[in-house]
């Protein structure tokens, strides 16, 4: 491993530290209806970019981290996250020839199935279950994603440019 | 992570699919779910996981905790100064008030005494505890920073200095998770220092709001009654202050009244709660563990 190497470990490892954090930090409750799920969005990031790396058992584990941070069933996030990782591998080369706002819509649909699959659980586990706490994170995750692409496409045209 | 992860995401490697693998993860996911939501075996394994998130945690904590800290020591002269005076003047009325409470215990001991009644009120311990300031998935709980090392124990009441705040639900090697008097799963049995009666009291979800069950509408019960902890159960303990009730709704063809309260301590503003242990009266040897009553 090459110093590149290092770094291609490091970025993807701070950025869902980072996720992590910012999935837990105090917000008002008026606008923590609103918090996106950071973790979700940033892993699937990951596993669209560099599917060969992260997939599964990354989900797996981060999702068991995010349950002990905020306190909810082990394995729910980890089920859920699994759900929307297998799902865009599985539909992976399909979703790299989509436009960007397409692949907008796929993240949109698949936040909102991770969503749905927290609520279920909670509501089998008997639970308190609020569902319209659920649907701002959608949107707003749905909104970081656009953020996203619009950062990966200017990187590809000035790396196309470089070249 | 990268080392376990790198194996993932490759499509049939080692000629187990993808679909194989999402199954196989999913199963364990839920078979965790499940041992996780029918019994308490996995608290060994969530003391393990939150050490490996304790870090996350103190990075959330810490721009709170430093604000803190920087506040105070940034904090004009003047104010100090007027704050100091108040406190002075507070710690001289609460010195006054622990002598007539020392005169109080002195003689309930000597009237215990004469006749001959068991001691039932154990001597308690406090120690302070400080709330990370994390936002967990049921606000009805909060994150302290006291676990297994400082020697707290499941079941333990949290108060602060108005009244009580809720009861250790999971403990962790550095921290533990406590659940609110105001969570819905949370039941305190508490009694109306005005007239003696009885009730219990449930969490509404509400951080400001506490539900009276079964007190009927012939109950005598009025809005600023007081309410405090009965002792019973042994898990909090006697003559706390629990809540003070803000409305009474007689609903004539039901059977019991509707009653909220409000919790006298601060839920939503407090940073620091105090940890109460009890300890056996002088003369016995052994703790008697407390009991858990969920």
């Amino acid at each position: 491993m090459s110093a590149h190497g290092g770094r291609r470990w490091f970025v993807p490892t701070a950025s869902v530290g980072l996720a992590l954090i910012l999935a837990v930090v105090p917000l008002p409750e008026a606008v923590a209806a609103f918090r996106p799920d950071w973790v979700a969005v940033v892993l699937l990031y990951w596993c669209l970019i560099e599917p060969r790396r992260y997939g599964l058992l990354s989900a797996f584990w981060i999702g068991l981290a995010l349950d002990t941070l905020t306190g909810t069933l082990l394995g729910q996030h980890s089920l859920a996250l699994l759900v929307i990782v297998y799902l865009s591998q599985r539909f992976y080369l399909r979703i790299r020839t989509f436009p960007a706002s397409q692949v907008v819509l796929i993240v949109i649909v698949l936040l909102a199935l991770y969503e749905f699959i927290l609520f279920w659980i909670d509501g089998v586990a008997g639970r308190e279950v609020r569902l319209i706490e659920r649907w701002g994170p959608v949107v707003t995750g749905g909104l970081l994603w656009l953020l996203v692409l619009v950062a990966i496409e200017r990187g590809r045209r000035e790396a196309e440019a470089r070249m | 992570m990268s080392g376990a992860s790198k194996a993932a995401g490759i499509p049939g490697r080692g000629g187990v699919s993808l679909g194989a693998r999402f199954v196989l993860l999913a199963v364990v996911a839920l078979i965790l779910m499940f041992v996780d939501h029918r019994q308490d075996h996995l608290q060994r394994v969530r003391a393990l996981l939150s050490l490996a998130v304790y870090p996350i945690q103190v990075a959330v904590d810490l721009p709170f905790s430093t604000w803190d800290s920087l506040s105070a020591a940034l904090a004009d002269r003047s104010a100090i100064m007027s704050e100091n005076e108040q406190l002075r003047s507070e710690l001289r009325f609460a010195r006054l008030t622990l002598q007539d409470y020392e005169a109080l215990k002195r003689e309930n001991e000597r009237l215990r005494g004469l006749v001959s009644a068991v001691e039932d009120q154990s001597e308690l311990d406090y120690r302070m505890a400080e709330i990370v300031a994390v936002d967990l998935e049921n606000r009805q709980r909060l994150l302290i920073n006291r676990g297994a090392n400082d020697g707290v124990k499941i079941g333990q009441p949290l108060i602060d200095a108005e009244g009580i705040v809720g009861q250790v639900m999971a403990v962790y090697p550095f921290s533990s998770e406590a659940l609110l008097i105001t969570d819905t799963s949370h039941r305190i049995q508490v009694v109306n220092t005005r007239t003696g009666e009885r009730t219990i009291a449930q969490g509404t979800g509400d951080s400001g709001t506490l539900r009276l069950l079964y007190v009927t509408n012939d109950d005598d019960i009025a809005v600023g009654d007081e309410l405090e902890t009965t002792g019973l159960g042994g898990v909090f303990p006697r003559g706390r202050l629990v809540a003070r009730v803000t409305s009474v709704e007689r609903q004539p063809g039901q059977s019991f009244a509707s009653v909220l309260a409000a919790p006298v301590a601060d839920l939503d503003r407090d940073q620091e709660v105090l940890l109460v242990w009890s300890r056996p009266p002088a003369g016995e040897g052994e703790a008697i563990p407390l009991e858990l009553s969920p």
